[in-house]
């Protein structure tokens, strides 16, 4: 019978066959779980109780009324989050690019730089974590050292409330550089040398050259890497759990974010259905980032 | 290459005079790469100074120890699930990676080389899971797994990442790069469509694949949210989880943290610093494609 289909109708059913599992996968695995994420965040979902009553938007109102009480764990948690944001992907874009220019410059260690600068890319969130937590440490960690050294005072990072965020951006910041550089510089690699030439010979000046050759023809990279850096800090968590006391967030809350508080709520409060609401929260976030991406990446540039 | 051809140019077009200016921007650029570079490897430094301190060391504010001792090595693999977390980890980390490195390459080798209905629909709906984050999937999974009773099995700390998007991604964009014709002479030649992908699209896709290994395996290695959730028993830990742990319970013992974080960060610092070319030429290939 196998015989007798076309070619054509056979290899299109090598084809199903090639993707069968996989389609499997996604559709049980990704797709329906995803759905299945919003069912959860319209019900009072106890995993240890049985009953799972539809209870409509109530987890949604009830993460609104939290957030509007200024003192509420909820609150603490998207603002902190914004704040990891805005605060540490503009930081990381800044410095990469600005590092990512000089490598592009230099003639000599090139490979090494690009190695060293990649390091904490490639290390465990968690070790990375801790080794940190060890040098914010007040007296002994190297960082007061130091400062004791250079006859500053001592600072209480991440026991303080005031500090402990910016120490945590720092570290995200710190070990997410890499990726940034090497995403940069292959952007730097494909603006042809002419154009620096041509806006050279009109006697442009090196900001000039910066601000009308570079960063125009980067844009792409820029758009890129604003976005998946911010995605990356929307899901802060591996960073904050392992370096506060208790994996809390604290001092005083002033370090948790959405996904910790999701992670505290369904998986050591079991209240599934309020976790799962705050992730579809997170999940709209990133879609309008996401489409606000697509929106700056498709516009045209003018030169 | 074109950098060395643009500072001739660069200096045919400046001449001598801006020459001066052009040695202090390369300065400039050496003394903030070379302090960042150091900021970079510094916690690295300490972190594997501190392993070899005696415990009565570690509050004495000095950087390097004193009198270098093994002990805590001993300690931290002699007493605890430490070794046990590694295979944890090697296990998964390797099973996932032959199972993403297997359907990716199948699947991006059928999108780029059949047509069949409902193919573009099958790649939108792929695609479409990439904008989910892992996050919210924790919790269907979470239940997933209660109900299936996969929790504290390997297969549980694999499932989410046996097949990727990105990867699927990836290799459509590097199967599409075989010829066609070669396809079909192997169909003329009598060779089955799967010989066809296992024998001849795959020889042909090596690098694409050693940089799928390479990044999955990287990821599975450091995977930290949904192991937490999933294991719960001593013996089911991955490495970054029993680290946590282990950390947490260690309190101010930081001597013995420094040296699990080592043990846990040394081995694969040394296959990054083997492969590091490739794998930096990896993602400034693929990475701006996502």
């Amino acid at each position: 019978m196998f015989n007798k289909l076309s070619l054509r109708r056979r290899r299109q059913l090598w084809a199903y066959i090639f993707i069968l599992v996989p389609l499997f996968f996604f559709l049980s695995i990704r797709i329906g779980p995803t759905l299945f994420s919003f069912n959860v965040s319209v019900r009072e979902w106890n995993i240890l109780s049985p009953e799972k009553p539809f209870v409509g938007l109530d987890n949604f109102q009830s993460i609104w009324q939290d957030f509007q009480d200024p003192k509420s764990v909820v609150r603490h948690a998207f603002l902190n989050t914004f704040a990891y944001v805005i605060i540490g992907m503009p930081v990381q874009l800044v410095v990469g690019l600005a590092l990512a220019m000089m490598l592009d410059r230099i003639t000599r260690l090139v490979g090494l730089f690009r190695a060293i600068y990649f390091i904490p890319f490639v290390t465990s969130t968690v070790a990375i974590s801790w080794v940190w937590r060890w040098m914010y440490q007040p007296r002994f960690g190297p960082i007061n050292l130091f400062l004791t050294f250079l006859g500053l005072p001592e600072q209480k990072f991440l026991f303080s409330p005031d500090q402990a965020l910016l120490s945590i951006t720092a570290v995200a910041v710190w070990q997410g550089l890499g990726y940034v550089i090497i995403i940069f510089l292959a952007g730097l690699k494909q603006i042809p040398d002419m154009y620096y030439e041509a806006a050279r010979i009109d006697g442009a000046s090196r900001w000039q050259l910066f601000r009308h050759v570079t960063l125009p023809l980067l844009n792409n990279t820029i758009v890129y890497l604003a976005v998946l850096q911010s995605i990356r800090f929307l899901r802060m968590f591996t960073q904050v759990i392992n370096m506060t006391r208790q994996g809390d967030g604290g001092p005083l809350n002033s370090t948790v974010t959405v996904v910790l508080h999701m992670y505290r709520e369904g998986f050591q409060r079991y209240k599934m259905g309020s976790a799962a609401a705050l992730m579809v929260v997170l999940f709209l976030i990133i879609m309008v980032i996401t489409l606000v991406q697509m929106r700056l990446l498709t516009r045209r540039i003018e030169y | 290459m074109a950098v060395s051809a643009g500072r001739k140019t660069r200096e045919i077009v400046y001449g001598m005079g801006l020459r001066r200016s052009e040695a202090l921007v390369q300065a400039t650029s050496y003394f903030f790469l070379i302090l960042g570079g150091v900021t970079m490897v510094v916690p690295f430094v300490w972190m594997i100074a501190t392993s070899f301190k005696p415990a009565s060391e570690i509050y004495m504010g000095n950087f390097f120890p004193q009198a270098a001792t093994f002990e805590n090595y001993r300690e931290v693999i002699l007493k605890t699930l430490f070794p046990r977390c590694y295979l944890n980890s090697f296990i998964c980390a390797t099973l996932s990676t032959l199972s993403v490195i297997f359907f990716d390459s199948l699947v991006g080798y059928t999108l780029a080389k059949y047509d069949f209905p409902g193919k573009n629909v099958i790649f939108v709906l792929i695609l479409s899971t990439l904008m989910v984050p892992t996050e919210m999937l924790i919790i269907p999974w979470y239940i997933m797994s209660v109900n299936f009773h996969w929790a504290d099995t390997y297969w549980g700390i694999i499932f989410p990442g046996v097949i990727t998007a990105t990867g699927i991604f990836l290799m459509r964009q590097f199967m599409s790069g075989v010829p066609n014709e070669l396809l079909d002479a192997g169909r003329i030649d009598g060779v089955s469509e799967f010989g066809l992908y296992w024998r001849v699209a795959l020889q042909l896709t090596k690098p694409a694949l050693a940089a799928l290994f390479i990044f999955n395996f990287l990821g599975n290695w450091n995977a930290y949210i949904w192991p937490l959730i999933v294991s719960s028993a001593r013996e089911m830990l991955t490495l970054p989880v029993g680290l946590g742990f282990f950390s947490s319970e260690a309190s101010a013992d930081w001597h013995l943290i420094m040296t699990a974080n080592t043990l846990s960060v040394v081995p694969l610092l040394t296959v990054f610093a083997i492969f590091q070319r490739q794998i930096i030429q990896g993602i400034a290939l693929t990475g701006l494609k996502g």
